[in-house]
């Protein structure tokens, strides 16, 4: 038993490392593809690691890439837990920022404690909403949610554009024949707190301990046992009296609620303002997409949705690096990045696979002596 | 003026103008049709599509053979598919995510190649409009029907083809199986990972084409991220067409033409801002689907990897 | 493990096919982006060139900005000019510039304004109005480096900060002046991204140009929400020809898919930000030209003095940073001709006023 737990530790580990080597790996073929645009290799990845981890301001630009990944994560974490696919993140992130923006350019009279929560609040509702509606359609109207998620982010595009270029105008572009497309900023006592000289920010934290509420959400309350058994087989929660389209909402609605918190705390903790280029990713740098990816690294676990939204930061900010110091078309990161996503992705058959030779062990260990636990264990490797 | 709106030109407009909208769409969605129907999906249309753009571009104009570049964006698209197969029959990788993945890897490389090959933005002499005498010149219907190019033609010939082949054959009897009841399907004797790399590679080669009739049939010009989220409107039309491909015409149909009914109010004038114009299509697509509920279920192994009971 | 194998080999192979084509594409692309047709200037440049009093160490500008540096718009417009202001100054040896491009994602830009600020750039810029709350956070924590941002007025009141914008409505007040003049159906049609900024400015000054000529001419404009979505900029083109469109223009750069629409129905086109004239030769009458060069020479001689900002500067039709360039192979009238010339000469006299909404 003994020798079975320290390979059991062992195999965990690996489990862990495992997007690490998956992303060295997809590294690797990006370098073969760095050689052939007549880049060192070398050169370039060092650059990389610089970026990403070289320096406190390197690490703060990783973490503040990393917190909004982590925030659509957790959402995500919810919903794919609740079997419903939220491809929504974007138009979520959006509609809270707007909310959460309008907070804090409506209410310059309030103290900052007030004007702080209440945005993230409204954030947190406004994404709770753009979630909320495709979940409804879903569980009331059969409408698919990837069908819905994926019109309402363009829907959300134009609300923004439509906002920005006028009824959220900054006044001092009003004025001007240009028009930026932007609102004021927010006014100092309204930004979150920052750990200078770096764009490090309080949102880091507030994702962090989101992190483990939602973990005690999932796997320590009634609400987050009937979201999961609603995704697990819906059929059997509604014969145990579970209202299953109820939880349909829920669950999308939790998802767009933690997008929506993303785009909020991404103005009052990093942009200070809404600016619109006219596309989604100029506001949310594609988080609401790369999130998914961030949970599916985190393997759908919010605790571990932490370590994975920072490799994924981590590399996100450390190619745009690379891309500055060998002078790459910034072309090249995204494709390195989608590369990193499918290795990533494809490694897991590998934990699966370890996950199938622990629960084999145990079984043959227990034998039928104990069949709770192997039971346990095999809803632990479904899980 | 929203009265400006009632007339032949306007209706000509609008419906000649959807016909031209949902040719992409319809490529990439019947192909998707049938990895989702194999239980595949597929959410890197959107990469493959620029892929599959850029290299009929590229090809057509240096080889000044518009074949050859769509033989070239039928290949990388299957390619494409060949890679997305691979990792989400064998590795068994969780398939939205791969789709992502793909996506990302679709978009910044047909990008970096358009940077490194072309330099800068160039037009090449496309697939051009076909006069079919008589037809025509049949006013009205002739400049709605029967004023397209090649490629818009063989679309809309597509969706019976795959109706057929989905319905009455062999094969999308097994397509369907591998899609509802992969299990069953493996014990009656069928491949379940020759099926699906099939659908996947087709949906991938469909996808290719999808980009090449943008490329070097509709557009004629290649630009960076040229696509602009066709690829994800074309899965969510899988999903409005409730998986069958006379249904995705009809989603393709309705949301092109409400798209090119946007553009017309612009031009007329009707007094509403073009954000909200713009977002007619999307808004109107949903609210379809809400009017008309509709039960059918996804096939049952959607999203789910198969493996063998060993 | 063997599968990872077989994966891993999949790819390369892939990679390297793909790469193979850029690689080898790579060593046969010139340095210098491809030779425009021969321009003819209405205006001789008032360049204020500094002449290189041979120094020890060259001039080292970065950019950031917002798409490829090849999408024939506004981009582009911005390298086209780097490479001419290195010309001009002779050679790398002189200047130097980096650049990061697709910096869509505004905090991504701001992370590259603050690196390439902090290996201390002579200049840096951020070509993109949505990188000025940025820009404004940056500035202050790099006082000895210069920036500069556009396209705007507002220097924010910082001593390091240069503002330049293209006076687009100027450009646009031309076009629409030929527009109206060309047209015989009286019917005009624009295609623009979203209705803000620059394609904002460039719009309205066509409108005004257009009705300060005929007031009978109709200008139609769709807005199609997006930059990208060349597809949809193509068919809003075939919407303004079928409601009788036989002159249009458009800005940013997915119209691309409009001036193929144009050329198709032998409608003309009329550029703005890059010359368009090579995507169609029939057609294309006149572009506005962004020489942001003039903006440029002058914003390094004042570094090279020892001024770091605090200025704002316009690329305008009077110092040469925007000029008219005529399509050779379009038979432009003699009328038309000095009609348009004529107009530009009001601008930049100032007899004619534009007026905007």
């Amino acid at each position: 038993m003994k020798k079975l737990l320290q390979s059991d530790w062992v195999s965990r580990l690996l489990d862990g490392l495992l997007p690490v080597f998956a992303t060295l790996a997809a590294l690797l073929v990006g370098a073969v593809m760095l050689l052939f645009l007549k880049v060192n290799p070398i050169e370039a990845y060092l650059s990389l690691w610089d970026g990403a981890f070289g320096s406190a301001n390197s690490l703060a630009e990783t973490l503040v890439k990393a917190t909004p990944l982590l925030l659509v994560a957790l959402g995500i974490c919810i919903s794919f837990r609740g079997n419903v696919i939220n491809i929504g993140g974007e138009g979520q992130m959006i509609v809270g920022a707007i909310l959460a923006t309008w907070v804090g350019l409506k209410f310059t009279n309030l103290p900052g404690w007030v004007i702080i929560p209440a945005a993230m609040l409204t954030g947190f509702l406004g994404g709770a909403i753009w979630g909320g509606i495709p979940g409804f359609l879903k569980a009331y109207f059969s409408v698919n949610e990837i069908l819905s998620t994926v019109m309402m982010n363009a829907i959300a595009v134009q609300l923004m554009n439509f906002l920005l270029r006028g009824p959220m105008i900054d006044p001092a572009q009003a004025e001007l024949a240009s028009k930026i497309p932007q609102t004021a900023r927010l006014i100092e006592a309204f930004r979150l707190a920052r750990f200078v000289p770096t764009r490090l920010h309080l949102g880091v934290l507030i994702a962090v301990i989101l992190a483990i509420l939602v973990y005690i959400l999932l796997w320590r309350t009634t609400i987050g046992y009937r979201i999961r058994a609603v995704g697990h087989n819906p059929h059997a929660a509604k014969y145990a009296g579970i209202n299953v389209k109820r939880y349909i909402v829920l669950s999308l609605l939790l998802s767009g609620a933690f997008a929506g918190l993303a785009g909020a705390i991404q103005v009052y903790g990093v942009n200070y303002r809404m600016i619109t280029d006219g596309s989604a990713s100029g506001f949310t740098g594609s988080a609401g997409f790369n999130g998914i990816v961030a949970a599916l690294f985190g393997q759908l676990h919010p605790i571990l949705s932490i370590p994975a939204s920072i490799l994924f930061g981590a590399l996100l900010v450390g190619a745009n690096k690379m891309q500055r110091v060998v002078q790459v078309p910034s072309a090249l990161v995204i494709a390195l990045n989608g590369l990193v996503v499918v290795f990533v992705v494809s490694s897991e058959i590998w934990r699966r696979r370890r996950q199938r030779q622990r629960l084999a062990a145990v079984r043959e260990e227990e034998t039928a002596s104990k069949p709770g636990q192997v039971q346990v264990a095999e809803k632990e490797a479904k899980g | 003026m929203i009265s400006d709106l009632f007339s032949v030109t306007v209706l000509i407009g609008i419906l000649a103008s959807g016909i031209r909208l949902a040719t992409p769409y319809l490529y990439a969605a019947v192909g998707e049709t049938f990895s989702q129907r194999s239980g595949v999906l597929n959410l890197g249309v959107e990469g493959q599509m620029l892929l599959g753009a850029f290299a009929a571009f590229y090809v057509a104009l240096t080889t000044g053979n518009l074949w050859l570049g769509m033989l070239a964006a039928m290949i990388v698209g299957a390619v494409m598919g060949l890679a997305m197969a691979y990792v989400t029959v064998n590795l068994q990788a969780q398939q939205g995510i791969s789709g992502i993945g793909f996506y990302l890897f679709g978009l910044g490389m047909s990008d970096l190649l358009f940077q490194k090959l072309m330099g800068t933005v160039e037009t090449v002499k496309g697939f051009p409009r076909i006069y079919i005498p008589g037809l025509s010149d049949i006013p009205v219907l002739g400049e709605i029907f029967f004023n397209h190019n090649l490629l818009v033609y063989l679309a809309y010939l597509l969706v019976p083809v795959a109706w057929f082949v989905l319905n009455k054959t062999t094969l999308g009897l097994k397509i369907r199986a591998v899609g509802e009841n992969p299990d069953a399907a493996d014990s009656l004797g069928v491949n379940v990972a020759r099926v699906r790399y099939f659908t996947i590679i087709l949906g991938g080669t469909l996808s290719g084409i999808a980009g090449a009739s943008l490329s070097i049939a509709l557009l004629n010009v290649f630009q960076q991220n040229m696509t602009s989220g066709q690829g994800f409107i074309a899965v969510a039309l899988v999903y409005f067409g409730a998986w069958r491909p006379v249904g995705v015409l009809g989603g393709a149909l309705l949301f092109s033409m409400v798209n090119s009914l946007q553009l017309w109010m612009q031009v007329k004038n009707v007094p509403i801002p073009p954000d909200i114009a713009v977002m007619l299509p999307y808004v109107l697509t949903i609210l379809v689907l809400v009017v008309t509920v509709s039960r059918v279920r996804a096939p049952s192994a959607l999203t789910k990897p198969f493996e063998r009971e060993e | 493990m063997k599968k990872f194998v077989w994966f891993f080999t999949l790819v390369v192979t892939f990679a390297l096919v793909l790469s193979a084509c850029g690689g080898t594409a790579a060593t046969t692309e010139p340095a210098a982006p491809p030779t425009e047709p021969p321009v003819e200037a209405t205006e001789v440049p008032a360049v204020p060139t500094e002449p290189p009093a041979a120094p020890a160490e060259p001039f080292r500008v970065a950019v950031v900005m917002p798409s490829a540096i090849n999408d024939l718009a506004f981009s582009q417009s911005m390298y086209d000019a780097l490479v001419r202001v290195q010309e001009e100054m002779g050679g790398p040896s002189a200047f130097e510039f980096v650049y990061s491009d697709g910096m869509f994602v505004v905090d991504d830009a701001a992370a590259a304004i603050r690196d390439y600020a902090s290996q201390g750039y002579d200049l840096v810029i951020a070509h993109g109005s949505q990188y000025g709350s940025s820009l404004q956070e940056i500035a202050p924590d790099f006082p000895d480096t210069s920036f500069a941002w556009g396209t705007t007025v507002d220097t924010f009141g910082l001593p390091n900060v240069f503002a330049y914008e293209a006076a687009s409505h100027e450009g646009g007040y031309v076009n629409g002046v030929l527009a109206a003049t060309l047209s015989t159906s009286k019917v005009v049609g624009v295609v623009g991204p979203i209705e803000t900024g620059d394609a904002k400015l460039y719009v309205d000054g066509f409108k005004a140009g257009v009705a300060a000529t005929d007031s009978t001419v109709q200008v139609n404009v769709n807005y199609i929400g997006s930059f990208s979505d060349v597809a949809l900029a193509s068919e809003a083109a075939t919407t303004h020809i079928a409601a009788g469109a036989d002159v249009m223009t458009g800005t940013a750069q997915m119209v691309v898919g409009a001036i193929g629409k144009a050329e198709e129905a032998n409608v003309l086109w009329f550029g703005t930000q890059s010359n368009q004239t090579s995507l169609a030769p029939s057609i294309v009458v006149a572009s506005q030209v962004y020489h942001w060069e003039v903006v440029l020479n002058e914003m390094i001689g004042l570094i090279k003095s020892g001024t770091l900002g605090g200025q704002s500067f316009v690329a305008n039709l009077a110092n040469g940073g925007e000029v008219m360039e005529y399509n050779p192979d379009y038979p432009l009238s003699a009328d038309a001709k000095s009609l348009a010339d004529e107009t530009i000469q009001g601008i930049i006299d100032g007899s004619i006023e534009i007026t905007l909404p």
